[in-house]
């Protein structure tokens, strides 16, 4: 790892403005940044640690949805009885993901701002072709081992999927990500690679992410975070969808039915398609089942994670039967 | 690029204070510094646990924790968990009388991890502690009887 110079932030505005200068990034519980300073990836000139920052860590539920801070750490915001009670598939996203000693240290925002695990872009050493390290200079994962790769969200320059399970509860919710006085829904924060893989998030050099909020609904007091993965714990999903429902008074039409899938795709994915398939209908399996197939229209794979498009689907379906409880 | 700064680090209710480049993380500085070898470095990468300390009463893993980030933080090591006349903690007891390791090596993480595990509430049933001793990765497999001094020890906690 490259030294670095280490300043501790006294302030979100000093924060801010240490962070814009070249070289430097903002630390926070240091999971992912650490990490990827150690194979070679990042390279940071100076660490602003706003991991000390006051005020930053509040949760807040309420009415109108909830608010998380964004030094909250993933552990306080997955065991937050508000959390649980209003947003159950964001808890269960955040408790199945990672391990319980990174979840006591990654914070809210940092996990937004997590990088993929493709292979090929975490180990510079031994793959110098990566357009989301160094755009331009290829893409070591097509024609590679692809088992872990993204199927949706492609395009001819990036396959790498995004790894994250909150994210995913996030875009299903229509939560925004706040950036100190801008705020943007989610589901935009994450780019699609398109040519420019290099480019993951919309945050702008000098921005912070200070906060998510998640506005209250029906579907997501009634909701699940399903993650189906290798083994089974401590692993990230083969596929993964969250989904929500609320019914019609009648217990079996459905009047809003949220779903978005993870790790199947570049970016946490909302399945639009399936809503509009069900919405309307009623609750049952055989409807279910063919509208989840609608999950992965348009689907590419390569190769060895063929698979995912078949995964993706079920475990859609499955989701949305359990939520609905007629499974 | 090499910078050294001073940093005052709490350990095991001790003060230490020692001159490192900011890029070193507290797992090197507790090993190689302060000669506090109990916690191991086994993956370096935030995988496998081994390296498992509490920060402020919470387990974090020291290979991704830079030591100049923890200052004014209570860090607690498997070196800190026995009573000062040796009396072993109830976690660490529980580990020898299960017979929950082989090797050994990944055993002061598994113990730090799993002396938080029940303090959090989370060893309530042998699927739970399971699922929150996950970050804890054993090479000699003995997860067993692993699962078995956590429910061992957390019902001692809890009497």
């Amino acid at each position: 790892m490259r030294d670095f110079s280490y300043l501790r932030a006294t302030s979100p505005d000093a924060a801010r403005e240490a962070a814009a200068l070249p070289g430097a990034m903002l630390l926070a519980g240091g999971t992912t940044l650490i990490d990827l300073a150690k194979c070679g990836v990042a390279e940071p000139e100076a660490l602003v640690d706003i991991s000390h920052l006051k005020g930053l860590d509040t949760i807040e539920v309420g009415e109108h949805g909830a608010s998380l801070g964004a030094l909250a750490k993933m552990s306080q915001v997955a065991g937050h009885d508000g959390i649980k009670s209003q947003f159950p598939a964001v808890s269960e996203a955040l408790w199945q993901a990672a391990s319980a000693q990174i979840r006591n240290m990654a914070s809210i925002g940092g996990n937004l701002m997590q990088r993929t695990r493709c292979p090929y872009f975490r180990d510079p050493a031994n793959f110098s072709a990566c357009n989301k390290r160094e755009p331009g200079s290829g893409c070591s994962a097509i024609g590679g081992v692809t088992r872990g790769h993204a199927v949706l969200g492609t395009g001819g320059a990036c396959i790498a999927m995004y790894p994250g399970d909150l994210a995913v509860a996030l875009v299903a919710f229509d939560a925004a990500v706040h950036l100190g006085e801008r705020q943007l829904p989610v589901d935009d924060f994450f780019l699609l690679p398109g040519s420019t893989p290099d480019k993951e998030h919309a945050i702008r050099p000098g921005e912070m992410i200070t906060a998510i909020s998640i506005p209250a609904s029906a579907a997501a007091r009634r909701s699940t975070y399903l993650k189906v993965r290798d083994r089974q714990s401590y692993e990230f999903a083969a596929a993964s969808a969250a989904v929500g429902i609320e019914l019609e008074a009648d217990g079996r039409t459905i009047r809003d039915l949220r779903v978005a899938l993870g790790g199947v795709a570049t970016k946490p994915w909302r399945a639009w398609a399936v809503e509009e398939a069900l919405r309307g209908k009623v609750l049952e399996e055989d409807a279910v089942r063919r509208a989840s197939l609608l999950a992965v229209e348009g689907a590419v794979d390569h190769g060895a994670n063929h698979y995912k498009i078949e995964l993706a689907p079920r475990v859609v379906a499955r989701a949305i039967l359990k939520t609905g409880a007629i499974a | 690029m090499t910078s050294q700064t001073t940093i005052h680090l709490t350990i095991n209710g001790h003060d230490h204070s020692l001159e490192i480049e900011p890029r070193v993380t507290l797992l090197d500085a507790l090993r190689d510094r302060l000669d506090l070898t109990g916690t191991k470095k086994g993956c370096d990468q935030g995988q496998c646990g081994a390296c498992t300390v509490h920060v402020d009463g919470e387990r974090v893993l020291a290979c991704l924790t830079l030591a100049a980030q923890v200052e004014g933080r209570a860090i607690t090591t498997i070196e800190g968990l026995a009573q000062e006349d040796g009396t072993l903690h109830v976690v660490q007891a529980a580990f020898l009388q299960q017979d929950a390791f082989q090797c050994g090596y990944c055993t002061p993480g598994q113990i730090m991890s799993a002396v938080a595990c029940i303090r959090e509430g989370h060893a309530g049933s042998d699927e739970e502690i399971r699922e929150y001793m996950a970050g804890n990765l054993c090479r000699c497999g003995a997860y067993p009887h692993i699962v078995a001094a956590v429910r061992q020890a957390a019902l001692e906690v809890a009497s």
